[in-house]
């Protein structure tokens, strides 16, 4: 009696992994493990670093404009989120259950083509208070004009809704090849059964959309928690801070005051962070299982 | 050793004995030989003026090529620190205060002073002081090349519809109590939805079509651009010694009196509040008409009088405070990179640069006004050339007293932000002005211990 052993495939696989490997290992894994050695280092681009132990996490936990600019963005984060989810959700849906133009998948894609620098010049052109064509709108319904990027109160709520505006496109997309998956005849039979498109919405595509849901959930955050262009372009961290994400804020440090060390070990708690909120979320939202299966 | 490898090790020698060459070509530089300097600005108004005075310079040294880098004001730093940290940095650049200090702390920039005295370079031409900015402890790290001072523009057209009298401008005053002649001007100046200005007790100060003032709120640690002016007019020194003072002053009653005058502005109406001001630069507005009169520095005077500009507008004198008229006065310097290979020829496109020869040519172009007092003049003239009044600057820069230099110490940057925010913070109303300049005060001094 012969007996094959099932081929082992995994000395090929690597074979392939090889050039995605290289190509990790040096842009990401490298430059990393230099950000960590640097964290630990008073390196300032123009001396040789020196290893200063924790000493700048230390400073870190003790800085006010540090915790000031994490709580910046996780009000950022719960408004961008928040907003894009929910609206995203809604065009995913409308256009699984009523539309399937692809014009109009294409047309939604356009604002997350157009340049994040493009889109925050834009933008703050149009909210401008005394020249934008909002404000002039504002101003013909006899509403004062609002200091959208100026207004502590406006600022971080317009930033988090421009970049809603840029991306809300893209996450429907996502969804909705999502919806994609959920095989028609269960709505078939909900509709036969009298369910209304609340009810199948809240029945059936909720509930089978959730490791999509949650992995798209995932990657925005993260993609959130990363925003820096549109505050750059418009605010500048301003006014008096209101807008100084956790990125500025790292921009700052390394690249206007050159404290390549501080910034540095300001990215690897943000790593940190971002890595613990994922493994959360994916707990929580059991995204690696799919109620389909 | 069979044929291969014995070709391979020959060719491996071949390339030791060139690496070799290549290094020894390096180190002991031939009289003569061919060099290139690379030189860097971040003025793209200026660097065609300075692209002639490379080639004159060329006519002159045959054997020193100068080329020419320019990068954006915001990339120029960034650009710098990473070439200079990756040891390429160019052989040339330009300096600025608030940047340079960072350089010499870290030992980037060559002292110059060995060069000076050895060629006898005369200081005196320069616009007074200048020339002291660029040296600490008897080290000198740049030669002055340009300055700049403030004044105020105004549109004329709105101003004189206003029945504003230009020539009243020139002698305005200002106090930090009741804003003098000065207040009275932006009040005049401002004009509601109904026609009515900011003297006349009708005057509805929620709906305002002109702003008689437009302020500056992102200016920095130095208040260039409006603040710094006045507060200095007040009495106001921002630290113990320029440059290279170790203990501000921004807790000084002068300036937070001078920032609660400011604060007076937007309260009546004058001039826009800060959450409810543009997000664009002051020239933007005064061009589309929204804003009358606010502080300009000589460098904006082609954007203000040149083909771009939308409406006229014309400068006039700082108002005088209590303490007279004060301006700020700034200069650039270039400096040697100390890594550089080439040393002679650097200091030698330097002091081209720090000449008459070269000066008169930028000046001769009318976009700065060059160190040297004589190129000055000469800058001045092809603005008077072109029609141009802006005398008013090289008069303020003249007038014996009547200018400061902006502080330049270490921790330029930090500094910039942390009393840009207090300043803003205060304006805002999140806290008062003295409290708020106090904590910003702190924590710069903190920075120098």
């Amino acid at each position: 009696m012969i007996t094959t052993k099932p081929r082992d495939d995994r000395r090929a696989a690597w074979l392939f992994l090889l050039p995605v490997l290289v190509g990790f290992a040096v842009f990401y894994g490298y430059p990393a493990a230099r950000g960590v050695w640097y964290s630990v280092t008073d390196y300032n681009m123009l001396n040789t670093a020196t290893y200063v132990g924790a000493e700048n996490y230390a400073k870190l936990l003790a800085d006010e404009a540090f915790w000031n600019s994490m709580k910046v963005t996780a009000w950022y984060v719960v408004l961008n989120i928040g907003s894009q989810t929910l609206l995203a959700l809604g065009i995913a849906t409308l256009m699984h259950r009523l539309t399937r133009s692809v014009m109009l998948r294409a047309t939604l894609l356009l604002p997350w083509l157009v340049p994040n620098v493009t889109i925050g010049l834009l933008w703050m052109w149009l909210l401008d208070t005394n020249l934008g064509f909002v404000n002039q709108l504002l101003h013909a319904v006899g509403l004062g004009p609002v200091g959208f990027f100026t207004d502590e109160t406006w600022a971080m709520p317009t930033v988090a809704g421009i970049n809603t505006w840029a991306y809300t496109g893209y996450t429907a997309l996502l969804l909705y090849a999502g919806m994609l998956q959920i095989p028609q005849y269960l709505y078939e039979g909900a509709s036969i059964d009298g369910a209304g498109e609340w009810r199948m919405f809240r029945g059936i595509t909720l509930p089978l959309l959730r490791p999509v849901l949650a992995l798209v959930l995932v990657v925005s955050l993260i993609g959130s928690f990363q925003i820096f262009d549109t505050i750059a372009v418009t605010t500048k961290g301003g006014p008096v801070s209101a807008t100084q994400v956790i990125y500025y804020f790292i921009y700052l440090q390394a690249f206007k005051y050159f404290h390549l060390g501080y910034a540095a070990a300001a990215a690897v708690f943000l790593a940190l962070i971002l890595g613990v909120l994922t493994a959360i979320q994916m707990r929580l939202l059991r995204a690696s299982r799919s109620d389909l299966a | 050793m069979n044929r291969r490898s014995r070709a391979g090790a020959a060719l491996l020698s071949l390339a030791v004995v060139a690496g070799l060459a290549a290094c020894s070509g390096a180190t002991e530089e031939q009289a003569g030989a061919p060099v290139t300097l690379n030189y860097w600005l971040w003025d793209d108004n200026q660097k065609a003026s300075y692209q002639q005075c490379a080639d004159e310079f060329t006519k002159a040294n045959p054997n020193i090529t100068v080329k020419i880098s320019q990068a954006a004001w915001n990339e120029y730093w960034q650009n710098l620190t990473t070439q200079i940290a990756s040891g390429d940095a160019p052989d040339v650049w330009t300096n600025q205060g608030s940047y340079y200090p960072q350089f010499v702390s870290s030992g980037q920039i060559l002292d110059i002073q060995p060069f000076v005295e050895a060629d006898k370079v005369d200081l005196s031409q320069y616009q007074g002081g200048l020339a002291d900015l660029f040296t600490k402890d008897g080290k000198r790290f740049g030669l002055p090349k340009d300055w700049d001072t403030m004044a105020l523009v105004y549109n004329t057209e709105h101003l004189k519809a206003q029945g504003i009298d230009a020539a009243g401008l020139a002698n305005l005053t200002w106090n930090p109590t009741d804003g003098g002649s000065f207040e009275q001007a932006i009040a005049k100046a401002t004009v509601d939805e109904k026609g009515r200005n900011g003297l006349d007790p009708a005057f509805d100060k929620t709906k305002v079509k002109v702003f008689g003032f437009l302020p500056e709120w992102a200016d920095g640690s130095q208040g260039q651009n409006g603040w710094g002016n006045l507060a200095a007019s007040n009495g106001f020194t921002y630290l113990d010694k320029n440059p290279w003072g170790t203990q501000y002053k921004y807790d000084d009653p002068k300036l937070a009196q001078t920032i609660d005058w400011f604060k007076s502005l937007s309260a009546k109406g004058y001039a826009p509040a800060l959450d409810k001001a543009s997000t664009l630069s002051r020239d933007s507005l005064l061009n589309a008409g929204k804003g009358a009169i606010t502080f300009a520095g000589s460098w904006m005077i082609n954007s203000y009088l040149g083909d771009g500009a939308k409406l006229k507008f014309a400068f006039a004198p700082l108002p005088t405070g209590p303490q007279g008229r004060k301006t700020a006065i700034n200069g650039l310097s270039d400096a040697i990179w100390a890594g550089t290979k080439h040393k002679d020829e650097s200091w030698k496109w330097v002091k081209f640069l720090g000449s008459a020869d070269c000066q008169n040519i930028v000046g001769g172009n009318g976009v700065v006004f060059p160190a040297i007092k004589s190129a000055s003049e000469k800058a001045l003239a092809a603005h008077t050339g072109k029609g141009r009044d802006v005398k008013v600057f090289v008069d303020e820069a003249a007038a014996p007293g009547g200018t400061f230099f902006v502080p330049i110490t270490e921790h330029g940057n930090e500094i910039s932000q942390l009393v840009q925010d207090a300043i803003q913070a205060a304006i805002l109303g999140q806290t008062d002005s003295a409290t708020s300049l106090k904590k910003a005060n702190d924590q710069v001094n903190a920075l120098f211990k």
